[in-house]
Parts: C-alpha cells; sequence; structure tokens
C-alpha cells in the first residue's frame, strides 16, 4: 500500500491517466447500469433540454438522454480502437517478424507491400474500404486495421533485426531451440515494451479515426449512438444547443488524450532512451 | 547509383501497388466495375470503349492492365450524379485544397516551431510542462470537432471570421484563417514535440557548451548556433505531416464548405458516387507519394551525408 502511494506520487500523469482509461472501460462493460436512460428512447415531451439534474448532459432533438448516449458511445468507441489495434498486432506481429527473421526476397517483399500501405494517407484508405464494406462494427474494425498494421510491422521488423543476430539469440540456437520458439520466447518479449508504448498510442489514434468515420457517416450506423456521429447529427445546433456536440466531442478528446499521455508516460518508464 | 535516381526510381513499385489495391477495390464494388467507372448514365459507346480498353470478359490480370492503362491517360472516370468528368472536377478543385494545405503548414510550421523552442529552452519548467500537456492535447482534438468549435467562437460569437465558404485575392485571406488552424493545429503541436525532442539533443552537444563558454547570450546560442541543427528531423516531419492534411482535409473542407478534393471526397461517398470516391483516393496517394518523394530528396540536399552514404558503402 505504501509503495503503491509513493508509486502514483512519482508518477502522477500515468496514475491519472490510466485511471480515466480504467474508469472509461468501467463504463463501457456497465453501460446498461449507469446509463440513466436508454440511449435510443426518443422523448419527445423533453427536446433539446439543456444540462440539468435530470438529464445531465442534457437531450438531443428527439429527446434522447445525451449522457446515456455519451456512455454507450464509448462502448463503441473502445471496442473498436482496442479491437482494431489488437487485430493489427497481430498481423504486424506476423508479417515484421517473420520478415525480419526470414530476410531475403520474403523479407523484400513483405516490406514492400508494408510501403505500400504506409503510401496511403490512413483516412483516405479506410473511407475507401469502408464504403465498400456493409456499415457495422467488423468492417470498421476492419478498416482501421488494414490501414494500421503496416506501422506496426515496420517496427517488429527493424527490432527482429537488430535483436537476431545478438549472442542471446545464437545461445537460443545452439541450445537446439526452433525458430517457432526462438521468436516466440526469445524475441517477442524484448519487443514488448516498445510495441506496448506504439500500441497504446494506437489505440487514441484509432478512436480518433472511427469518430471520423462515423462523423462521415461511413461507422456505426444510426440510430446506435457513436460519439462521431453524435456530433455530425447536430453540428447544425452548436450556436443554439451547444452541449449535443461539446460533450460527445469532450468524450472524445478526452479519451484519446488519456491513451497518448498513457503511452507517453509509458515510453518515460520503459524506454528511457526514447524520452522526449 | 545516385541516391536521387534510386530514389524517384523507388516510387514505381509504390505507385504500381496504389493501382492494384485501388483495382482491388474497384473489383469489388457492388455491380458492373465498368458501369462502376463510366457512371450510370454514360453513353453506351463509352462504355463499350472502356469495356474494350479492360477487357472485362479477359482474365483478371489482362484487365488490370486494361486499367493501368486507362489510369495512364488519366481517365479516373464520371461521376454517376453529374456526369462530369472525375479528371477534371479533381484539377479544378486540387489548387484549393493545396491552397487550404500550404497555409496550414505555414501555420503549424510557425507555431510549432516555436513552441518547440520555447519548450526547449525553459525545459522542465512549469510553462515547459503545461505547453507538453497542451501538445498533446492538441494531438487528442477531433479534427472535425475543433472546426465547429472555433467556427461558433469566431463566427457566431465574436463575429471576426467567416464560418464558412471561400473568397478571392486577399480578401479570400479571411475565409482560410479558421480552416487552416483547424487543419495545422494537430500538426503544430507534433512539431513541437519533434522540435523539443530535437533541440534539446542539439543543446546537449559540446559546441552548444563552448558556445555558452564564450559567454553567448541564450537567444544567439539558440538561433544561430542550434537552430539550423535541430531543423533535420523537423523538416523531415512537415513533410510526412503532408498525409495528416490530406487527411484532415477531407474533415475540414466539409466542415467549412471548402471547395477542395476533400470535401469532392465526402460528397461522393454520401452519393455512393464510386469514381469520385476512387478518383479521390488515387490523387491523394499519388500526392502523398510524390511529397514523400521531395521530402526525401530535400533531406538528401539538407544533409549531404544521407546522399553519399549508400554510394559508399556500394563502392
Amino acid at each position: 500500500m505504501k509503495q503503491a502511494l509513493a508509486f502514483m506520487r512519482h508518477n502522477p500523469a500515468l496514475c491519472a491517466s490510466g485511471l480515466v482509461i480504467t474508469l472509461l472501460a468501467a463504463a463501457a462493460v456497465c453501460a446498461p447500469l449507469i446509463a440513466p436512460f436508454d440511449p435510443l428512447a426518443i422523448n419527445l415531451d423533453s427536446v433539446k433540454q439543456g444540462p440539468g439534474s435530470t438529464h445531465l448532459f442534457g437531450t438531443d432533438t428527439l429527446g434522447r438522454d445525451i449522457f446515456s448516449r455519451v456512455v454507450f458511445g464509448a462502448r463503441t468507441s473502445l471496442a473498436i480502437g482496442l479491437s482494431a489495434t489488437a487485430l493489427s498486432l497481430v498481423i504486424g506481429l506476423l508479417a515484421g517478424m517473420l520478415g525480419g527473421y526470414v530476410g531475403g526476397a520474403f523479407d523484400t517483399c513483405i516490406t514492400m507491400i508494408t510501403d505500400l500501405f504506409l503510401a496511403f494517407p490512413s483516412l483516405l484508405l479506410a473511407i475507401a474500404i469502408s464504403v465498400l464494406l456493409p456499415p457495422g462494427l467488423l468492417s470498421v474494425t476492419l478498416a482501421l486495421c488494414l490501414v494500421g498494421w503496416a506501422s506496426f510491422a515496420r517496427l517488429f521488423r527493424a527490432m527482429t533485426i537488430s535483436l537476431k543476430e545478438r549472442s542471446f539469440v545464437e545461445a537460443a540456437r545452439a541450445m537446439g531451440c526452433s525458430h517457432l520458439r526462438i521468436m516466440a520466447r526469445h524475441l517477442l518479449p524484448h519487443c514488448l515494451p516498445v510495441v506496448m508504448i506504439a500500441a497504446t498510442i494506437k489505440v487514441g489514434g484509432f478512436i480518433l479515426a472511427e469518430s471520423a468515420l462515423s462523423f462521415l457517416g461511413l461507422g456505426i450506423q444510426p440510430p446506435e449512438p457513436t460519439w462521431g456521429a453524435m456530433i455530425s447529427l447536430h453540428r447544425n445546433y452548436l450556436p443554439s444547443a451547444g452541449w449535443m456536440v461539446v460533450f460527445p466531442g469532450c468524450a472524445i478528446a478526452l479519451t484519446v488524450f488519456a491513451f497518448n499521455i498513457f503511452g507517453d508516460c509509458l515510453r518515460d518508464r520503459l524506454d528511457p532512451n526514447l524520452r522526449v | 547509383m545516385n541516391f536521387y535516381v534510386k530514389r524517384i526510381l523507388m516510387t514505381v513499385p509504390t505507385l504500381l501497388g496504389i493501382s492494384m489495391i485501388t483495382f482491388v477495390l474497384l473489383q469489388a464494388l457492388p455491380g458492373d466495375p465498368v458501369q462502376g467507372l463510366a457512371g450510370d448514365r454514360a453513353d453506351p459507346a463509352v462504355l463499350e470503349r472502356i469495356r474494350r480498353d479492360m477487357g472485362t470478359e479477359r482474365p483478371v490480370v489482362l484487365q488490370y492492365f486494361g486499367y493501368l492503362k486507362l489510369l495512364m491517360q488519366g481517365e479516373l472516370g464520371r461521376s454517376h450524379y453529374t456526369n462530369s468528368c472525375v479528371r477534371s472536377d479533381i484539377a479544378r478543385k486540387l489548387p484549393n485544397t493545396m491552397l487550404l494545405a500550404a497555409a496550414a503548414m505555414v501555420f503549424s510550421t510557425v507555431f510549432g516551431i516555436l513552441l518547440g523552442i520555447f519548450m526547449a529552452v525553459f525545459r522542465g519548467s512549469f510553462w515547459d510542462r503545461l505547453a507538453l500537456v497542451l501538445s498533446t492535447g492538441g494531438i487528442s482534438l477531433p479534427v472535425f470537432w475543433l472546426g465547429l468549435l472555433l467556427i461558433y467562437v469566431f463566427s457566431f460569437k465574436l463575429q471576426l471570421l467567416p464560418p464558412a465558404g471561400m473568397g478571392s485575392g486577399f480578401g479570400g485571406l479571411v475565409f482560410l484563417v479558421l480552416p487552416a488552424s483547424t487543419l495545422g493545429l494537430s500538426s503544430a503541436a507534433a512539431l513541437a514535440r519533434i522540435t523539443r525532442t530535437s533541440m534539446l539533443d542539439v543543446l546537449s552537444q559540446p559546441y552548444i557548451t563552448t558556445a555558452r563558454a564564450k559567454g553567448l547570450s541564450t537567444r544567439v546560442v539558440v538561433f544561430k548556433h542550434a537552430f539550423k541543427n535541430t531543423l533535420i528531423p523537423v523538416v523531415t516531419l512537415i513533410g510526412l505531416d503532408f498525409g495528416s492534411y490530406l487527411n484532415g482535409s477531407i474533415l475540414t473542407e466539409t466542415i467549412f464548405g471548402w471547395d477542395g478534393i476533400g470535401r469532392y471526397a465526402v460528397e461522393g461517398i454520401f452519393q455512393r458516387d464510386y469514381p469520385v470516391i476512387m478518383g479521390c483516393v488515387l490523387t491523394g496517394a499519388l500526392l502523398f507519394v510524390l511529397v514523400n518523394l521531395t521530402v526525401d530528396l530535400l533531406y538528401g540536399l539538407l544533409d549531404p551525408r544521407i546522399a553519399y552514404a549508400p554510394a559508399e558503402s556500394q563502392s
């Protein structure tokens, strides 16, 4: 307990951002328990009400409770952000580590594909992909992941190449470890700290991209509440009923901010060489 | 081989790959790809010509070469809705997007570098930390939301700047302020961070200690001695950030009613106007590749070690 307090005193930003992320995740998981109203329930008797005690963040043009919608929106955003990151991490790991480890023509081929995907402006490619797929949770995740895996692949490849000539890998090989075992048990643990930092920041990036896609109407379709779509739907009411736009935007900014700060602090702790 | 020639040749496989991806996307489109390319109201003769050029009954590989041939001729198809030529639409709107991107680039470069230097000079102080947190905040803001808030504050409340639209000549500059700052803010934040890191790195080098020991003022040390060496990673980032301008312009132009390819792409999305979308994706990717090429070539000029290193290792 004492140690925990000391840790918190020395890493206030890490703990604060971690706390925000935990709270957001908890809100997303327990959304039905936290939200006071049904996020989809239309109530034409309480249209465009300002923030107050009944409706914490006010109501929208259809009388839906904004707070409930923001809480349920956290579900979508976090689910997509985390799953897209996990999926692109796996693809990046397979492509990057195999390419870096095997080398030769295989590596050249993988590098070319990676560079190709990095040559597209990311949102543009995500848009092109999500236009083709039927809109939904899966297609947004897939579009983001197809855009995001390449940077992880590049990271894994660079780290694998710098590690594979080291003597501990040679020792493992001398002991008769299979290539698979060397990659999984000897190379991967060395890559993890740096990759975790990149992944944390990527979650924030994916959440931003998801909100942009749903702002453009390419994300999860209404009436499901997503932060981006809430802003898009009510943008014309900003002068008269600003809460409809301000709160979802704050939710996006706070979430992404927390992930970015958390990633920065992780970097400071895990990788002192890269300290900003 | 010469670094510059090699770097230029390297764009060829990238461009081919981009065309392959858009070809696959085009194949995956619902409906007839030729109809998709030509537009619903296309002349049967035009359809027939494209069909012949692409050879839809031929194997997919040959179809790809047909598609490539069309692209080489600059043929991007026609819009489903307006039936106007996508290529000429893009040619008309592209300068507007470039103007907006250039303005955003100026904004982010000036503010980003100044803030970065400020943070490095006052490293560890309260102001440094505050600026660091603010710059993280700048990266975290959704562009479209920021744009809406800026419109609200500067157009509705303060009535200083026009909320949307475009002007011409010098009077048009007023219209540029809000979209350019919206588009440039996250890049400015990213630039500030990289400038800070780079400046701190340079400031810790022995020649800076020498300059300080000579009794030079901080201002002279920072701006005359350290600044130029700080620039190398900064310039790379300015170029690499061009992709984020293209991404951001999609959202910024929509909000500010800016008649560029970003808004054109969004209109295409809303109407499921596939030739428009594909045309914008291709143009964006092509621009991005060209800018990356330019940055790499410039980088060779800025830091001669880069251009010479590969040549030496080969000889």
